[in-house]
């Protein structure tokens, strides 16, 4: 019972995190219907970020936060204006901008590794908190509870976007119809690359707390958190980005149940998830059936 | 042009010393080839084809562990391997584009960690790898490999001029259509993604000859599809020799400076798919058809 128990409440915590985690390529997708699949990439950035800001200068991670969020916007507008509007022109931009962006991953891990070197990071255990926090008789250490509560706050923030304020209607337009949008006088290219820049600093966001939730971090975790996040998206169902909140809770438990009573099969889980959720149910849990042929 | 193909590669030994170099070069021309077959016919891109060599790989070297047969039948074995790999990962072309692309990469994954994994230990060798170096054969290894080179060229060459490329070619373009003028879709894909994914096998399976130790990281890191998806990007999907002078360019540049300097050769490799995406989709070879120039 104590081991369900565990299993249980880290599921949740871990799983709001990983919510995080995969919201923001989840967010770009349904915008845009463009893939990221630098996705992991940045967020390994936003890691680095997060260590600069503690080791090198000396703060506490957490202001890695607003950190990356100014990465975010310098990154994200240039990046945005350079490839998305001539993939969004091209015939299969779902298709291109998947191996574009897997170019643009590649370039990023290449610069992490030269920047940062290949040794695993870590940052100060004591930075957030070096106690446990006990629910249930349940201890976990302070940072994950840092982390799940960041993460409410990022989620909580864009739906009050989404539902409070003109620019998140218009979000939502496009998500629902990209040419109705245009029609009826939106800027879909202003509303898509404030969407970007949101979608990667939420990347970013999550990536601050990596280290902690891992344990260390190295450039080449990328490629499989991208997976893992696809498997999150894939799981809530693609281009509804709150849908990813069910899937971060679904890995989060699965991974944590797996954890608990067969560890060595443990990394399975997101992959049997995903091949599982794709061919039972293409459009995820929540999704509307959509697919083409 | 195999002829050429042949030539090139039993003469090259003899004026270039890094014979397991050549090697390489070739394993990777073959699987540069036998992923344009799949995504430059059908638009289907396969993340995980690695999956499909270290299936081969496996295969083989459990053959010669437990069979006893000779190790070109084991080869051949680790090809069939991944075909029924294939049979079995086949309800993934009912996807399309970057799902089905995901999935396979998420399938291959599987397979390496249920490889690697310690409680297979006795079977797969888990993350120890197996050994064959009792059939140690570099010379006869290379020649398979040449035959497997061979035979994904003459598959692309058939897909080329048949009539059932042209239908691949007419599916990809627009499925709907092309089901109305009586081509079974369905069947030729799964044709298609079984052939490509037995090219990747005997790829595998004579790379594992070749290597006769190896880790399972050596056969299912991710790097490999990676280069083989650039590779055949960089010359042109859709043809015969755009994936060969892709492989061929790429990996000498890889070579050269990839092997000292990964970071650099990442960076340049990257910016090369960006490039490639947003100026020339076709390839390098989309320079000559632009012109004019038939390439084949």
């Amino acid at each position: 019972m104590e081991l369900l128990e565990y299993a249980i409440i880290g599921g949740i915590l871990y799983g709001i995190y990983f919510s995080l985690i995969g919201i923001g390529l989840n967010l770009i997708f349904g915008v845009m219907r463009i893939i990221n699949l630098a996705h992991g990439q940045f967020i390994v950035l936003g890691a680095y970020a997060a260590w600069l800001v503690s080791r090198h200068f000396g703060f506490n991670p957490l202001w890695g936060v607003p950190t990356v969020f100014v990465a975010a916007i310098v990154i994200g507008y240039p990046l945005y204006y350079a490839v998305v509007p001539r993939l969004q022109r091209s015939g299969d931009p779902e298709m291109l901008s998947f191996i574009l962006f897997f170019g643009v991953g590649q370039m990023l891990e290449a610069l992490t590794g030269l920047g940062f070197g290949a040794d695993q990071r870590s940052l100060p255990s004591e930075a957030l908190g070096s106690g446990n926090l006990g629910v249930f008789g349940q201890e976990f250490p302070d940072s994950w509870w840092w982390a799940a509560g960041v993460s409410i706050a990022a989620i909580v923030a864009l739906w009050l976007y989404f539902t409070r304020t003109r620019l998140g209607y218009a979000t939502r337009a496009i998500m629902a119809s990209r040419e109705e949008a245009l029609a009826t006088g939106i800027n879909v290219n202003k509303v898509s690359a404030l969407a970007f820049v949101a979608g990667l600093a939420l990347a970013g966001i999550a990536g601050v707390f990596l280290p902690y939730l891992l344990g260390s971090v190295s450039p080449d975790l990328g490629d499989s958190l991208t997976t893992t996040s696809f498997a999150i998206v894939i799981i809530g169902s693609l281009g509804n980005p709150l849908g990813t909140i069910i899937g971060g809770l679904v890995f989060g438990l699965g991974t944590m149940l797996m954890q608990t009573y067969y560890s060595s099969w443990s990394n399975l889980v997101p992959y049997v998830l995903l091949l599982v959720i794709v061919l039972i149910r293409p459009t995820g849990l929540l999704g509307k059936a959509v697919r083409s042929v | 042009m195999l002829a050429l193909l042949i030539a090139v590669f039993l003469f090259l030994p003899h004026v270039y010393g890094n014979e397991s170099l050549l090697f390489t070069l070739m394993t990777f021309i073959v699987l540069a080839q036998g992923l344009n077959l799949l995504y430059g016919f059908t638009g289907y891109l396969p993340f995980g084809y690695v999956g499909f060599f270290g299936c081969g790989a496996y295969a083989t070297s459990l053959l010669v562990l437990h069979s006893g047969l000779p190790v070109l039948l084991c080869v051949v074995g680790g090809g069939l391997a991944a075909v029924v790999m294939g049979l079995i990962l086949g309800p993934l072309l009912r996807l399309s584009g970057a799902y089905f692309s995901i999935a396979s990469l998420a399938a291959s994954q599987i397979l390496y960690f249920v490889v690697s994994n310690t409680n297979l230990a006795d079977i797969t060798g888990g993350p120890y790898g197996l050994k064959i170096e009792q059939v140690y054969a570099p010379t006869a290894s290379y020649h398979t490999m040449l035959a497997v080179l061979v035979l994904a060229t003459a598959l692309a060459a058939y897909f080329r001029v048949s009539a059932f490329g042209m239908g691949l070619r007419a599916t990809r373009q627009d499925p709907v259509s092309a089901s109305m003028v009586g081509i079974n879709i369905v069947r030729a894909r799964l044709i298609t993604w079984l052939i490509s994914a037995g090219v990747a096998g005997l790829a595998g399976g004579a790379y594992a000859w070749n290597l006769s130790v190896f880790y399972p990281e050596a056969v299912f890191t991710l790097q490999i599809s990676v280069f083989a998806i650039v590779f055949s990007l960089f010359g042109g999907v859709g043809t015969v020799i755009g994936p060969i002078i892709g492989a061929g360019v790429l990996y000498s540049l890889y070579s050269a400076i990839g092997i000292s300097e990964p970071q650099y050769f990442q960076l340049i490799y990257g910016g090369l798919i960006v490039l490639l995406v947003l100026f020339m989709p076709g390839g390098v070879l989309s320079l000559l058809t632009r012109r004019g120039v038939r390439v084949f």
